[in-house]
């Protein structure tokens, strides 16, 4: 027992020191000037983020995070930062009071809620009293999947994840055409009839033939 | 053998905080890139070492997941460095035949 106790208190001190990092990638988002260095520090946060996660034991969500977070958030905020400027500008010192006072208010407001929460591993808790004890119980008969979460997502609450499922498609859509992956939206030429005769996809004053990384199929 | 786990967990995490210091001070934009690409390869083996350290060891099925997505993250930042594009085929003959079309 003292084994385990001494196990948790260790497994607590990585937890501080994710909070920790993570704390520091903040700041660092919140502080640099080159957009650069913020879109990968938000990659960095991301995978923070996810190792913090596994830490915590949730390691489905981690690994949602660190899909959509490290990879494809990444990706779209460099887009979005080719399609903007590389530099981003101070805000002066003056307009900073307000977002702060926002900030300290939502910070009182929830340290006030704090004594609501349940305790950790707290068997009354609600997560752990009222519906998820009936799905514990009866995901084995009815489904037959052994993993439970599979089974609320897929089957008790299909219907709710196929409309999230819907709304993560058409949301990517409509980023997709705002942005223009290929980096040249406007560019386009095309025929009347609709066919396209010129879409430039590769700068060639860049390209060397003899070095192009390498990955050729 | 678990204090070994948590121990080597643990010294990830200082040489994840060394990684950040290179994203943070890094000079050049390669500097950065590869900071993030070491960054998730700590991550990976973070995810090795601690599904051990809770004595579930298929975790490591997902670090191989995380592997995979953090090699392509660094294929896909590269190539939009240099191409400005997502949709350019890496290999050699679409890129000479893009040339010729300029």
């Amino acid at each position: 027992m003292i084994f385990v106790s001494s196990a948790m208190v260790s497994t607590l001190i990585l937890d501080v020191g994710f909070m920790a990092m993570l704390v520091v990638v903040a700041f660092a988002i919140v502080r640099l000037q080159s957009l650069f260095a913020i879109v990968m520090l938000q990659g960095v946060y991301s995978l923070l983020c996810a190792a913090w996660f596994v830490s915590l034991d949730a390691v489905d969500v981690a690994f949602t995070e660190a899909a959509v977070g490290a990879g494809v958030a990444t990706i779209l905020m460099l887009a979005a930062m080719l399609l903007a400027d590389r530099e981003s500008k101070p805000v002066p010192i003056n307009r900073q009071f307000g977002p702060i006072l926002v900030v300290i208010l939502a910070g009182i407001a929830l340290l006030f809620a704090l004594p609501d929460m349940p305790t950790v591993g707290d068997g009354n808790s609600p997560a752990n009293s009222y519906v998820g004890m009936d799905y514990i119980a009866r995901t084995a008969d009815e489904i037959k999947i052994p993993n439970i979460v599979t089974a609320v997502l897929a089957s008790y609450r299909g219907y709710d994840t196929f409309g999230e499922v819907v709304v993560i498609f058409s949301a990517g859509l409509g980023v997709l055409l705002l942005l223009g992956l290929d980096g040249n939206a406007g560019k386009w030429k095309a025929k009347p009839n609709g066919i396209q005769l010129y879409a430039p996809s590769a700068p060639p004053a860049r390209i060397k033939p003899d070095n192009d990384g390498g990955e050729s199929s | 053998m678990a204090y070994f786990n948590l121990a080597a967990a643990f010294f990830v995490l200082v040489s994840m905080a060394l990684m950040l210091g290179r994203l943070l001070l890094g000079p050049t934009l390669y500097d950065r890139i590869l900071a993030v690409n070491s960054f998730g390869t700590k991550t990976v083996l973070f995810l090795c070492v601690f599904c051990f350290v809770i004595d579930r060891p298929d975790g490591v099925d997902i670090a191989l997941l995380y592997a995979l997505m953090n090699f392509i993250a660094t294929i896909a930042v590269l190539k939009f460095f240099r191409y400005r594009a997502l949709d350019v085929s890496l290999a050699k003959s679409h890129i000479t035949q893009s040339d010729e079309e300029r």
